[in-house]
């Protein structure tokens, strides 16, 4: 492969100042950086290895009752802290629930929000790709693209964002703490990614040479820890990327619905909220008929992009059955499977 | 000969500490598990180089331009190999000499046939240079349009199908069987293109001195492969030392030496040095071979008592432009159901893909879950049970050629399994069994069928005046456990225990053991140790039996067995005499003894044979995702002889997985455009995880055949995947009322 420098920095200004340089990009677990590396979809001159900041791998509690993640704790030991799973259960489930466990022990925060698309084009150098070569053309339009983007596409880009773990943070209003030529900024989750446009490359609100630091989590996300689920629907029982997904929240009073969140995953070029659904479910009556009532406004603009109209259908259903998984309550435990329907009965055998 | 044959087949001695038979675990496990098990690319002789394809995107044109200056300057790179610069071969990568020689792509010209094609090979000292070498070459193309997928071109009835068969076949009138019919179907069925991906990539050290050739690759056929790189570079085969004592995975992928490991020995001739040369993930996905896709129609008519009254099976799949293999899918109907009325047919298209070859059970597989469902939609049209509907069909002689069975233990595995299962709970109707978590559940059965096929092997056994074995073939373990299941036939043979049997196999300057596919090998080779050890007995027992000093003295060889290192007398066992004692006595180190494994023609011509099984499939359906998961395999399998219970069941597990991946997972995405595969990495090539196989049984159902050979050994390499994916197809039907007409079943099928 392409000869690169590799620098190792140990604090977080070091870092910055190495990755000032054109061509650099910050290497977190590598699960994804390396993979585009040996595929020749990335070929960056200089590699800074953040992987050792000791900083950026607490989890710590904030005065204020909120959370914040350092941009380097592993996936696996975030679903794993026994106060986290507890605080928001959906979002443990939504980490348990990607890739492997093997990948899960690498994968970090901030490299989980920064995943590239998995769309096949993108990975594939000889195909046309706006993402990799600004105005090469798309070439998944009118090719496979049966898992691509039915929310917010554009015809520059259908591809979709394909993290879990964002699907749930954005739902609970988590901030994206950002380190920067110009000092520290905080961006919401949900307007860190970008939809596609005419611009498909830029995908967030990052600068060259921005270091992602922390995710933070409002006091309130643990609000929901009571009523909240991910699901996943999946061509495999495991181990596979999001066909669609969804993350349900809700705070319920005397059979209303008095706060809801709702964020769906693999419909479009970021974590999805659907605002407009969680306009439908405050104030109504917690049950079916409101939640397919939530489904049918998240999904009002939804079209498809290719080969992949079943998407939208698939997509209001999980709506509905996630609201309902969550209005029948966290369960107690994790399910072995974590987020797949077939683990809908809390604590079921992943053999049963 | 006729002296261990007797031997081994006395119950008793099997119950007396033989071998065969036993649940041994497997004798390379420790080496594996610790990593000390050198695979090919392990290895690394003094001043080895990289090798590294470049290979095309275009799947269809040649290559105009390549940056070869750009890639030289790069740092560590030693050579770049290309049409121009090639050492020459004696034999043309193109010819083709007999239908088992497919052609290479060994830069022979700088035309391209198929996505992946190499089109240089750079050579550095490290793998980094080689393959940033590669990457610098910015190959520019002159592209065609690409022809894929089924309907990508004209279609043409191919000369033969799979092995040698005729692409049509028939017998009785099948319209008239259709017309008589009282109830009749008719479906089309779809399975894609599919790719082995074994474990281990193809792989290949290479080291030339002089014209003789040193090479360590994994290899399904040595000795074919010492013979094809010999024919292809003009050098005696004995000049050519192959390795390959272990495989991770072949499937067939490695049945016949392939493109980029020819390119890997191209490469150490060119910079007479050593060459290591280590295929990626992607570019296993065109000059290896895979599965052809295929179309499939089937048409059935049955009787107002639901006998089949005719089978219609039709079968379009797809080759390369430039060589000739046919998945002979229809052919599945040839040998399972009985039917007066019989027509098999094949067409083909010509598409821009590398050549489709032999994978796993080729043609049985992509067969089976077409006739698997076609019987299972035939039952229903008759408002039967699938279960008693197969039954109620079962052929007592071969369908198509009307021949008595060497041994047929299917209803044996029909019983076993269904009660195992609990099938006679099942209701006729679909979506009958919600459970009470909502899902829908589905029960569904296919039969299993392999033939039992047998190559030429060799053996060569050799026992030691300290009394000790040696047994040698050059068998191939690709994980199924060759070590050890030939390792106890060996033991049997010498009459020896295991652990006294030095078992050498793996390299090419052993004896022949013929090829590790078709599911024939533990047959073949088996046979060939098993004469070997016969015949090396039969000398020491003549050494004893004619010495007026040995205890055994004029017993004649009828009258000796062999047990434990020792020779007794059989009608009197408290005369005895060890074979070290003989061995010593008649001043000898060492005797050997040599054997062959051959398919006894007379028999074969006389009999058909093959392996059956009966598989049940339990799916959950989530009813609005569509999202489906096996929750239960129960299969039943009688296949002859079982040398290693353990093994064989592992077997069993593998094909059976397999086939959940057959009907539920696998699929080469392919662009419709380029021709190229979309998916070809083990992140979205989908095959399943553990937590997609819930629970699998494999039950061993006892059966005897006197005919296939001496050992009554069959096969159960490939049998498994055949009736499992047409099980898990027809339990999907039952646990939604869709039917399955293309695979793998994807969750817009189900959605509704
Ligand atoms: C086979 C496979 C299956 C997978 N399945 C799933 C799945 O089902 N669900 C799912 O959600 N994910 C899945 N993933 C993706 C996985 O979650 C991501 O690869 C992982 O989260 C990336 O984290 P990392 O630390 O390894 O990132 P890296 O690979 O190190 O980095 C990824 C990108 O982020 C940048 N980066 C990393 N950290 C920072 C930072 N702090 N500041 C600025 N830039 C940074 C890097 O420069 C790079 O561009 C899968 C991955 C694989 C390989
Ligand atoms: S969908 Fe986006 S990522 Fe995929 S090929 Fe088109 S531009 Fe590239």
């Amino acid at each position: 492969m392409k000869n690169f420098d590799y620098i190792r920095p140990t604090t977080i200004p070091d870092a910055l100042a190495a990755a000032a340089e054109p061509g650099s990009a910050y290497l977190a677990g590598g699960t994804n950086l390396l993979d585009l590396m040996k595929g020749g979809v990335t070929s960056p001159d200089r590699v800074v290895d953040i992987s050792r900041l000791p900083e950026l791998n607490r989890i710590e509690r904030l005065a204020d009752g909120g959370l914040r993640i350092g941009a380097l704790v592993r996936n696996a030991d975030l679903a794993h802290d026994p106060e986290f799973a507890r605080s928001y259960p959906a979002v443990a489930e939504a980490l348990l629930s990607g890739a492997s466990a093997q990948l899960r022990n690498a994968a970090t925060v901030g490299g989980n929000l920064l995943q590239r698309t998995r769309c096949s084009y993108f990975y594939d150098t000889a195909s046309a790709c706006n993402k990799r070569e600004p105005g090469a053309g798309c070439d998944a339009l009118g090719g496979e693209n049966r898992l691509h983007a039915v929310l917010g596409w554009s015809d520059a880009c259908i591809a979709t964002h394909p993290s879990d773990f964002c699907v749930p943070l954005v739902a609970l209003d988590a901030v994206v703490e950002i380190e920067g030529k110009k000092g520290r900024r905080h961006v919401t989750l949900e307007e860190f990614h970008r939809l596609p446009g005419q611009t498909p490359q830029r995908e967030n609100g990052l600068e060259p040479g921005d270091l992602i630091v922390g995710v933070r989590l409002p006091a309130e996300a643990a609000s929901f820890s009571a009523n909240a689920r991910y699901l996943k629907v999946r061509e495999r029982t495991s181990y596979a990327f999001a066909v669609v997904s969804a993350a349900a929240a809700l705070v319920v009073e005397g059979g209303k619905i008095r706060q809801a969140r709702l964020a769906l995953g693999g419909v479009a070029a970021k974590p999805w909220r659907a605002r407009s659904a969680e306009a439908v479910l405050l104030g109504a009556d917690a049950d079916e008929t409101s939640f397919v009532r939530a489904a049918d406004a998240a999904l009002a603009d939804a079209s498809p992009s290719g080969d992949n109209a079943f998407k939208i259908e698939l997509t209001r259903r999980i709506v509905v059955r996630a609201l309902m998984s969550a209005l029948a309550g966290t369960p107690g435990r994790l399910p072995a499977l974590p987020a797949s329907p077939f683990s809908s009965i809390p604590g079921v055998r992943h053999d049963a | 000969m006729t002296l261990e044959l007797s031997l081994n087949q006395q119950p008793a001695h099997l119950r007396q500490g033989s071998s065969i038979g036993q649940p041994l675990t497997r004798r390379d496990g420790f080496l594996k598990v610790t990593g000390a098990a050198r695979y090919a690319a392990d290895n690394h002789p003094p001043g080895m180089l990289y090798a590294v394809l470049a290979v095309s995107s275009i799947a269809r044109g040649r290559v105009a331009l390549l940056d070869v200056e750009a890639a030289k300057a790069h740092a560590g790179v030693v050579e770049v190999m290309t049409p121009e610069n090639r050492p020459p071969l004696a034999t043309d990568p193109d010819a083709k000499n007999n239908p088992f020689m497919f052609r290479l792509d060994l830069l022979q010209n700088d035309h391209i046939r198929y996505p992946n094609q190499t089109i240089a090979v750079v050579i550095a000292e490290t793998l980094e240079a080689a393959t940033e070498g590669a990457a610098l070459l910015s190959p520019r193309y002159e592209a065609q349009p690409a022809r894929v997928g089924l309907d990508g071109a004209e279609s043409f009835v191919p000369g033969g199908v799979g092995i040698g068969s005729p692409a049509v076949h028939h017998k009785g009138d099948v319209e008239a069987g259709l017309k008589s019919a009282a109830t009749r179907i008719e479906a089309t069925y779809e399975t894609p293109a599919q790719y082995h991906n074994a474990m281990e990539p193809h792989a290949i050290v290479a080291a030339w001195d002089g014209d003789s050739l040193s090479i360590d690759t994994p290899s399904q056929g040595l000795a074919m492969a010492q013979g094809r790189i010999a024919g292809l570079f003009g050098i005696a085969p004995e000049n050519i030392h192959i390795r390959s004592p272990f495989l991770g995975g072949g499937f067939g992928s490695k049945g016949m030496i392939s493109g980029p490991q020819v390119l890997g020995i191209l490469a150490a001739r060119l910079v007479g040095r050593p060459v290591k040369l280590v295929l990626r993930r992607e570019q296993m996905y065109g000059p290896v071979g895979h599965r052809a896709p295929t179309r499939q129609t089937l048409r059935m008519g049955m009787d107002s008592e639901g006998r089949l009254t005719a089978i219609g099976h039709h079968a379009r799949t797809a080759s390369s432009t430039f060589d000739d293999f046919f998945e002979p899918a229809a052919d599945a109907s040839h040998t399972l159901y009985a039917s007066p009325a019989i027509a098999t047919s094949h067409e083909a298209v010509r598409l821009d893909t590398g050549t489709p070859l032999f994978m796993r059970a080729p043609g049985e597989a992509t067969g089976s879950i077409a006739l698997e469902s076609a019987i299972d939609e035939a039952a229903a049209a008759c408002g039967m049970d699938p279960l008693e509907f197969r039954q109620r069909n079962y052929a007592e002689v071969e369908p198509m050629t009307g021949k008595p069975f060497s041994s047929k233990a299917l209803r044996e595995c029909y019983t076993q399994a269904s009660e195992r299962f609990g099938w006679q709970r099942r209701p006729l109707q679909p979506r009958q069994m919600p459970d009470k978590d909502g899902f829908l559940t589905g029960w569904g059965i296919g039969t299993a069928t392999f033939p039992a096929i047998m190559f030429q092997a060799e053996a060569r056994a050799v026992l030691r005046a300290d009394g000790s074995g040696l047994m040698e073939t050059g068998a191939q373990d690709m994980g199924q456990g060759a070590w050890t299941a030939f390792a106890q036939i060996a033991a049997d043979g010498l009459g020896l225990d295991i652990d006294q049997v030095d078992f050498r196999a793996g390299s090419s300057d052993l004896p022949n053991a013929g090829i590790a596919g078709g599911s024939g090998h533990t047959a073949t080779a088996g046979m060939a140790i098993h004469n070997a050890g016969a015949a090396v007995i039969t000398r020491l027992a003549d050494l004893a039996t004619r010495h007026e000093a040995s205890p055994l003295f004029g017993a004649g060889n009828e009258g000796v067995l062999a047990r434990g290192g020792r020779l007794y007398r059989r009608d009197d066992e408290s005369r005895s005499e060890s074979y070290g004692e003989i061995l010593a006595r008649a001043g000898l180190a060492e005797i050997d003894g040599r054997g062959t494994g051959t398919p006894d023609s007379a028999s074969r011509e006389a009999y058909a044979m093959h392996a059956h099984g009966a598989v049940f499939a339990e799916v959950k359906v989530d009813p609005d995702f569509g999202q489906i998961r096996v929750t239960r395999l129960v299969g039943a399998f009688a296949a002859g002889r079982v040398i290693n219970p353990r093994l064989v069941r592992s077997q069993y597990y593998g094909g059976m997985i397999w086939g959940v991946s057959f009907a539920l997972h696998e699929e080469a995405v392919t662009d419709r455009r380029s021709g190229r595969i979309q998916n070809a990495n083990l992140a979205e090539y989908h095959i399943p995880v553990n937590a997609d196989v819930p629970s699998v049984a494999a039950l061993l159902v006892h059966e005897d055949d006197p005919y296939v050979n001496a050992l009554g050994i069959k096969g159960v390499g490939e049998i498994g995947i055949t009736g499992t994916a047409g099980a898990v197809a027809n339990a999907v039907w039952h646990a939604t009322g869709v039917r399955p007409r293309r695979f793998p079943i994807r969750i817009e099928d189900l959605l509704g």
